[in-house]
């Protein structure tokens, strides 16, 4: 959604951040955000599908599967990558 | 548009009395994965009785709890992340809560069931339940493995934030603490209800506001739900509920309430961040180490492998279904053979004996034989569900599937199929959008039924040549062949569909990805006793009912008794018989019928004898090797044991071969397509709410299922 900006489609496998903004425009993204992805929610991106989408995050240790196409409508910031 | 029924209902279901068997009626909520259905099991036992919700075939659990002298009735509703309601089932979980619900009592008290290891979510449902002004209890499930992943959660700490509730610490799976809770709920109907704190106090007072104004007594926490969820639930039920007619008003209040943001957004936002203040209190998390589940989650997350994975796990389900399940069909099959010819031995000739050994022993035992292999199929897909993998392959295939047009949420239906496809369309209830629910349905039936292998079985055995090629057997090809055929056949219907008639944006698609998790036997046990209930009972009544209607049609009316030379040769007796036989066959009802449909079926390479065996296979397919079995056992094919014996033989009047290699390889297009199951036809008819569905759905599969036989006979002879 922000040029040049982190959104959660970028993280790469292992990066954590904070989630810094969220585009409701979509209603799919509104439900996601029903599920606990809403601003400052700590993620980390976990793994993917073939090809890289859908993708596979860790929301306060649990599991959630996102399509690239939602992914982007989450900026994130304060990216750290844990091992 | 897909649940506008709500706005029909409206039944007050808060004037239902509770039956005088109960003292207080408690909904069970939680999270899809908490393990609810496990501790409800624990709770309830045997004392269950499972029905359908009215007009939808969401199963309605209700239990009886036996506590302190006193009774409470228990609804287990399905499991939803919150109370705004997207799917069908989670529709029916708001509209319970709220006493919505036609023929169910509004509950008197709730019991929040929320997952230890997932407390972040699960708060998010526990707050909303706890400002329905209704006493409530919450269960932590899983708390074993909540200690495992080093999760400290302080549960008098977690009671008094959401406004003084009992909290218990359960395992479900063990039964700890599940005898607390028991005793805990005992007291529940009698507590006062929560008082959480205020956290959005616009919306709470704009919501007494129009609480108190309404025309009937409406509790202000549906009236917020209203407001909020004006995207999923429609508005006119709630302008119904509170006597005002103008819309705009509606939109004035969400306007002043939530400015240009959308009301979900913002009520996501105000409780997360509660949720996140409150479990920073409540919740202790050992620094993240790997527990065995992570372990696996993590190997199975990474592109290639779990894509390897995934195709292993399906290769070991096929090749368990078919070759754990031989020896036990052998022993079923070598029983109704011998159970058949004591009888007739018994029985002596006539019409009773014909009935009992030709008719109900062989079409029911025909059916009965899948039971092995349903029972194999049916107990891998539970313990995929159970483990939580069967979310995993939905998330791996949704890229495959949206070319397609549909989203790795239909992948559990399909997969479900494989077994039948009643359970698979019944398993579509989670996808929240009708014309992807429908184009899914659609495609359902063309999955390898368990009903159909016994056809594939017997058709290839008898025609096909066993023949080795690279390391394959040719019969083992045709078979994958077929269930690659139904795979395809199935996608291409969706597709078709996604393109014309269900035309429609792409299917959204977000899932939750379980942990993976050891299967809980009781579980699985009750679950596929369950299946199997429901598979016997299909052939004691549906099969049992076709085939004797069958054998009637086949038996009457009688022939003339031939004059029978007295003292003629033995063979020629034989022979005699035989002709009898086959002439009776011949005038009987049904093979009238196959004669009269020939000429249809005749360019597909089909006598009036197979021609009838298919017009009987349509109430279930399964029916049809029974059938083949009742016309070829007479005549001059009489000769061989075995059934496929006597199909080879079979010959035309002109002496030429009935079953040739491209007739059989039709015959086996045309049941991998066709939509001979009127179970099947029912569950559709109930899930859309419509006979335009299953109508369509049973003329193209059969109009497919022709002209593809049609065209492979014709080219192969």
């Amino acid at each position: 959604m922000e040029r040049n900006g982190q959104t959660l489609a970028t993280l790469k496998r292992g990066e954590k951040g904070t989630i810094s903004a969220v585009d409701t425009s979509d209603p799919l993204v509104q439900r996601l955000m029903t599920l606990g992805l809403v601003e400052g929610a700590e993620i980390e991106r976990a793994g993917s599908a073939i090809g890289g989408d859908p993708m596979e995050f860790r929301l306060f240790g649990t599991g959630i599967s996102l399509r690239l196409e939602q992914a982007q409508h989450f900026a994130v910031a304060e990216i750290c990558a844990d091992f | 548009m897909a649940f506008s029924r709500n706005s029909e209902v409206r039944v007050s279901a808060a004037n239902i009395p509770v039956s005088g068997k109960y003292d207080a009626t408690i909904a069970v909520v939680g999270t899809p994965n908490s393990g609810k259905s496990t501790l409800f099991n624990r709770l309830t036992g045997l004392k269950q009785r499972i029905g359908n919700y009215p007009g939808v075939t969401v199963e309605r659990h209700v239990g009886t709890l036996k506590v302190g002298g006193k009774s409470f009735e228990l609804v287990d509703l399905p499991g939803t992340h919150g109370l705004s309601a997207h799917s069908l089932e989670e529709h029916i979980a708001v509209d319970v809560i709220f006493g919505r619900m036609e023929g169910t009592r509004a509950p008197d008290a709730i019991l929040a069931v929320i997952d230890s290891t997932n407390l972040y979510q699960g708060l998010y449902l526990a707050h909303q339940l706890v400002e329905l002004e209704l006493p409530v209890v919450v269960a932590l499930t899983m708390s074993d493995a909540a200690r495992e992943a080093g999760i400290v959660i302080d549960t008098e700490k977690l009671g008094e934030a959401l406004g003084n509730v009992p909290v218990v610490e359960v395992v479900a799976t063990t039964g700890a603490g599940v005898e607390d809770l028991r005793e805990t709920i005992g007291g529940l109907a009698e507590a006062p209800a929560p008082q959480p704190p205020v956290i959005w106090p616009d919306l709470e007072e704009t919501a007494r506001r129009l609480a108190s104004n309404a025309p009937e007594p409406i509790r202000k926490a549906e009236v917020a739900r209203l407001i909020i969820d004006g995207l999923t639930a429609p508005d006119d039920l709630l302008m119904g509920r509170l006597g005002i007619e103008n819309h705009a008003e509606i939109m004035h209040v969400r306007e002043g309430l939530f400015g240009t943001q959308p009301p979900l957004a913002c009520e996501a936002r105000i409780r997360y961040e509660w949720v996140r203040a409150t479990l920073a209190d409540v919740q202790q998390r050992a620094q993240a180490y790997l527990t065995w589940r992570s372990r696996i989650a993590g190997f199975f997350n990474q592109p290639v492998p779990g894509t390897i994975g995934l195709f292993v796990v399906m290769a070991i389900v096929f090749q368990a279904v078919f070759a754990w399940a031989t020896p036990v069909m052998d022993v079923i099959d070598a029983a109704t053979v011998s159970l058949s010819t004591v009888v007739s031995g018994r029985l002596g000739d006539g019409a009773l004996s014909s009935l009992v050994s030709d008719g109900v022993i062989a079409g029911v035992g025909s059916v009965v034989i899948f039971l092995p292999q349903i029972i194999i199929l049916f107990l891998f897909i539970i313990l995929l569900e159970d483990s939580g993998y069967l979310a995993r392959a939905a998330y791996l295939l949704d890229r495959a599937m949206r070319m397609v047009g549909l989203s790795g949420q239909s992948i559990i239906p399909m997969i479900s199929s494989f077994a039948c496809a009643v359970p698979g369309i019944l398993a579509t209830r989670v996808i929240p959008n009708r014309r992807d629910r429908i184009a899914t349905i659609l495609a359902a039936p063309f999955m390898t039924c368990s009903a159909r292998l016994p056809v594939y079985a017997l058709l290839i055995a008898a025609f096909v040549p066993a023949e080795q090629i690279g390391f394959m057997n040719l019969q083992g090809l045709v078979l994958f062949g077929l269930y690659m055929f139904g795979i395809i056949a199935g996608v291409f219907t969706a597709l078709l569909m996604r393109k014309t008639a269900l035309r429609g944006p792409k299917p959204p698609f977000a899932l939750m990805l379980p942990e993976f998790r050891r299967p809980n036997l009781q579980t699985v046990g009750i679950q596929l006793l369950g299946r199997i209930k429901v598979f016997l009972r299909r052939a004691g009544t549906v099969i049992f009912a076709v085939t004797v209607i069958v054998w009637a049609l086949a038996y009457y009316p009688r022939a003339e008794p031939e004059d029978l030379v007295a003292g003629a040769p033995v063979a020629a007796l034989e022979q005699a018989e035989n002709l009898a036989a086959a002439r009776q066959m011949e005038q009987s009802w049904l093979g009238r019928m196959g004669r009269f449909v020939e000429p249809v079926f005749e360019p597909l390479g089909w006598d009036w004898r197979v021609s009838s065996a298919v017009i009987a296979g349509f109430p279930a397919r399964e029916v049809v090797v029974a059938v083949l079995g009742t016309v070829y056992a007479v005549g001059d094919e009489a000769d061989a044991d075995t059934l496929s014996g006597r199909l080879k033989s079979a010959t035309r009047p002109d002496g030429s071969p009935v079953f040739t290699l491209p007739m059989v390889l039709g015959l086996l297009v045309f049941y991998a397509c066709c939509l001979q199951c009127a179970a099947t036809i029912a569950v559709i008819r109930r899930e859309t709410n419509s006979w335009r569905w299953p109508v369509f759905a049973w003329a193209y599969m059969t109009v497919i299922g022709y002209f593809g036989a049609l065209l492979v006979y014709q080219l192969g002879s």
